[in-house]
C-alpha cells in the first residue's frame, strides 16, 4: 500500500507531519537522557516543565560523568561487559558455525535426529531454565583468579566465565547458520573434495568467505543479547567483581535514585556504544531482525 | 582406511563443542528443573533435597472458595462476617490458605483462598500485561510499518528511528522512563498538566496499583514496537504490487485495499508477530524488577518475578523451578497454538 505515489500533496504533507511527530515520540526519552546527563540536578528539575528539558541549554557540566566513574564504578563494569560480550560472541561464532557446517554440509548417521533435537531446543526460553542453571553452576568447580594467584574454586558463581560459557553454544545461532549454509551451492565443496581438501579446509576457504551476511546477523543478535544481559547476572553474579553493566546500572539507580544527572550519565555511557554501532551498521541490524523473525 | 575413519568422525568433532554446551547448559538444567519440582531442594543446604511428590505444585495451584453467611448480632442489623484469618488458623480444611480476593453474592461473602495467593496474583498480572501490551504494541507496529512503507522520502531514517529503542537495554529504558513517570518531576505529568491547562492532576504512575501496570505496558510497547514493525514490513513488501494496482483500477478505496488485500496477504506474518509478542510478554521481568520491584502491593509482580524471588532471593530452588516449569508449559501452549493457527490458515489459502 503506497498511497503517496499517487496521492496529493496535502496528504503527503500530513504523512510527513505524522512521521516526524512519531520520530519525536520515539527519540525523546533518549534525548532527555542525553541532555539530563549534562545538567546538574537543580537544572534538570528546573527544566522539566518546559522544552528546555530536551535541549542542552543552561550551565552544562561533566560532573555527572565523573561521578558515574567515581561513585558508580562504571569503568569496571564497562570493562566486564566488553570482555563478556567480545569473548562470548567470538567463541559463539566459531562453535555454532562449525556445528551448523556439520549439520548442513556433511553426511553422517544421526544427523536428522540432531536437527530435530535442535528445533526442540529452540523453544526452551532461557527464563525457564535460569533457576536450575543457577543451582548447576553453583556446584560446578571452577578456576578463580584472585589476589593469591590462580586457584580452584568451589562454584562458578561470581565469575566472568559464568556469564560467557552458558551462552556460547546457542541453538538459534546454529539454526540461522544452518539455514544459510544449506543454500550455498554444493559444487564448490565437491570440487574441493576431489582436489583432496579436508572438511575443515572446505569450511575455512569456501563456507566462511561466502557467508558474511549470516555471520553479521549472528554477531549482532548475540552481541546485543550479551551487552544487555540482566536476569542471568542478577542470579549468578551477586558480588561486585564480575558485575556487568546493566546490573551495575540497576544497583546505581537503586542507591542514588535522587541523583538523576548521575543516573542519566551512567545510562548514556551504557547506551552510546550500542547506538553508535546501530547507526554505523543500520542495514545489517535491520536484516538481522528480519532474518531472525521469519523463522516461523 | 585412516582417511575414511577421519571422514566419519570429523562431523562429530565439528559439532562436539556446541553439543556439549547445549547438553550442559540447556538440556541438563531443563531436566534438573523437572526433577527439582518434586523435591524440597534449597540453594545452600548440606543435604540433598528430599522427594516430596506433588507438594510444590499443590502449593502453587491450590485454590478454594469460602462461602460465609452473614451473622447479625447487633441491633442495626448490619451484616458482619467471621474473620477469615481465624478460620484459616484453626479449621483443618483451610490450614495454610491465605485470602486472594473476595466477592459478594447477595448477602453471602465468598472469599477466594489460595495456598500461594502471591503466585496466582502474579499469574493474573502476567496475563493482564499480555492482554494489554500485545494489542497495543502490534497495532502500533502495524501502523508504523504502513507509514514507513508509504513511499515517503527519507523512510530509511524514520525506520531506523522507530526501531532504535529496540537496541537499547531494557534496564536503561526502565530507568529513564522511571523518571518520565515520576509524580512531581516526570515529563509525562508535566505534559499532561500543560496540555489540559492543569485539569489533569499529577498521577503517581508507578506508585499506584491501578496505574503501575498500564505504565509498564506503555513503556514496553514503546520499546518493542520497532521489532514487530520490521517483521510486518517484510510481510508487507511480500504482497504483490499488482494486486493493489488492479484494485485501484476497480475503484477500491484505500480502506478497502487495506482490508481486502493487505490484511489477508499478511495473515501468516500477523499470526507470527502476535504469538512472538505474546511469548515475550509472558516473560516480563526486567521492567518490573527495575521500576517497581513487583509493587505497589503486588500489582506488578509476574510469573518470572515470582520464580526469581523464590528460587534466588529466598533460595528455595525447588519452588522457583516449579514456577519455571509452569511458565515453560504456558509458553509451549502458545507455540502449539501458533502451529495450529498456521495449519488452519494454510487450509484457508489452499
Amino acid at each position: 500500500m503506497r498511497p503517496s505515489q499517487h496521492s496529493s500533496l496535502p496528504l503527503r504533507l500530513a504523512l510527513y507531519a505524522l512521521m516526524v511527530l512519531l520520530a519525536v515520540v520515539f527519540m525523546f526519552p533518549f534525548l532527555f537522557m542525553l541532555v539530563s546527563s549534562l545538567k546538574s540536578n537543580d537544572a534538570i528539575f528546573a527544566d522539566v516543565s518546559s522544552w528546555r528539558a530536551l535541549l542542552p541549554v543552561g550551565p552544562l557540566t561533566g560532573a555527572n560523568y565523573a561521578n558515574a566513574f567515581l561513585r558508580g564504578n562504571i569503568g569496571h563494569y564497562l570493562a566486564n561487559s566488553v570482555l563478556i560480550t567480545v569473548v562470548s560472541v567470538g567463541l559463539g561464532l566459531v562453535v555454532n558455525s562449525l556445528a551448523a557446517f556439520a549439520l548442513a554440509r556433511l553426511e553422517w548417521r544421526g544427523k536428522q535426529v540432531a536437527l530435530t533435537l535442535l528445533v526442540i531446543l529452540l523453544v526452551v526460553p532461557f527464563e525457564a531454565i535460569s533457576v536450575p542453571l543457577m543451582l548447576l553452576v553453583a556446584k560446578l568447580p571452577g578456576i578463580g583468579f584472585g589476589g593469591d594467584g590462580v586457584h580452584v574454586v568451589r562454584s562458578w558463581l561470581d565469575t566472568l566465565y559464568v556469564q560467557v560459557l552458558p551462552f556460547v553454544a546457542n541453538a538459534f545461532s546454529i539454526y540461522l547458520f544452518h539455514q544459510f549454509f544449506r543454500d550455498i551451492p554444493k559444487d564448490f565443496d565437491d570440487a574441493a573434495y576431489v582436489d583432496g581438501a579436508t572438511p575443515l579446509q572446505v569450511y575455512i576457504h569456501i563456507i566462511v568467505p561466502s557467508s558474511r551476511p549470516v555471520f553479521a546477523t549472528v554477531t549482532i543478535l548475540q552481541a546485543l543479547t550479551m551487552w544487555n544481559q540482566y536476569l542471568w547476572p542478577l542470579i549468578a553474579v551477586p558480588g561486585e567483581g564480575a558485575r556487568p553493566l546493566m546490573v551495575g546500572m540497576q544497583q546505581f539507580f537503586a542507591a542514588r535514585q535522587t541523583a538523576w544527572g548521575e543516573v542519566m550519565a551512567y545510562a548514556t555511557l551504557s547506551t552510546v556504544p550500542v547506538l553508535i554501532a546501530f547507526v554505523v551498521f543500520q542495514r545489517w541490524f535491520v536484516r538481522s531482525v528480519i532474518g531472525s523473525g521469519v523463522k516461523g | 582406511m585412516n582417511a575414511r575413519r577421519s571422514r566419519r568422525f570429523q562431523p562429530l568433532l565439528f559439532g562436539a563443542p556446541a553439543m556439549v554446551g547445549l547438553a550442559l547448559f540447556v538440556v541438563l538444567p531443563f531436566l534438573m528443573a523437572l526433577v527439582l519440582t518434586f523435591t524440597d531442594q534449597q540453594l545452600i543446604s548440606p543435604e540433598p533435597g528430599v522427594f516430596v511428590g506433588l507438594r510444590n505444585y499443590e502449593r502453587l495451584l491450590s485454590i478454594r472458595a469460602l462461602v460465609q453467611a452473614p451473622e447479625r448480632n447487633d441491633v442495626a442489623g448490619t451484616p458482619s462476617f467471621a474473620r477469615v484469618r481465624s478460620l484459616t488458623r484453626h479449621e483443618p480444611a483451610y490450614l495454610g490458605y491465605r485470602p486472594l480476593g473476595e466477592l459478594r453474592f447477595g448477602e453471602h461473602r465468598v472469599t477466594l483462598l489460595a495456598k500461594d495467593p502471591a503466585f496466582l496474583t502474579a499469574l493474573g498480572n502476567t496475563f493482564l500485561f499480555a492482554l494489554m501490551v500485545v494489542p497495543l504494541q502490534c497495532t502500533m507496529a502495524l501502523g508504523l510499518a504502513l507509514l514507513v512503507n508509504a513511499g515517503v522520502k527519507g523512510q530509511t531514517i524514520f525506520r531506523a528511528i522507530y526501531f532504535s529503542p529496540v537496541v537499547m537495554s531494557m534496564v536503561i529504558v526502565s530507568v529513564v522512563w522511571a523518571f518520565l513517570f515520576d509524580k512531581d518531576l516526570g515529563l509525562l505529568n508535566q505534559a499532561l498538566g500543560t496540555l489540559s491547562f492543569g485539569l489533569v492532576k499529577p498521577v503517581d504512575w508507578l506508585g499506584n496499583p491501578a496505574t503501575a501496570m498500564p505504565a509498564i505496558v506503555i513503556m514496553s510497547a514503546w520499546q518493542g514496537a520497532g521489532f514487530q514493525m520490521l517483521i510486518l514490513l517484510a510481510g508487507l513488501q511480500g504482497i504483490s504490487q499488482e494486486l493493489y494496482d488492479a484494485a485501484r483500477i476497480d475503484g477500491a478505496s484505500m480502506w478497502q485495499r487495506f482490508w481486502y488485500i493487505t490484511l489477508p496477504g499478511m495473515r501468516q506474518t500477523i499470526i507470527f508477530v502476535l504469538i512472538v509478542t505474546t511469548i515475550a510478554a509472558l516473560g516480563l521481568f526486567t521492567q518490573v524488577d527495575v521500576m517497581t520491584g513487583g509493587g505497589p502491593r503486588g500489582s506488578t509482580a509476574t510469573v518470572m518475578f515470582e520464580a526469581v524471588r523464590h528460587g534466588v532471593r529466598e533460595e528455595n530452588i525447588a519452588y522457583g523451578a516449579t514456577i519455571s516449569v509452569v511458565y515453560f508449559l504456558l509458553i509451549t501452549a502458545f507455540i502449539l497454538l501458533h502451529q495450529i493457527l498456521l495449519r488452519r490458515s494454510a487450509k484457508v489459502i489452499s
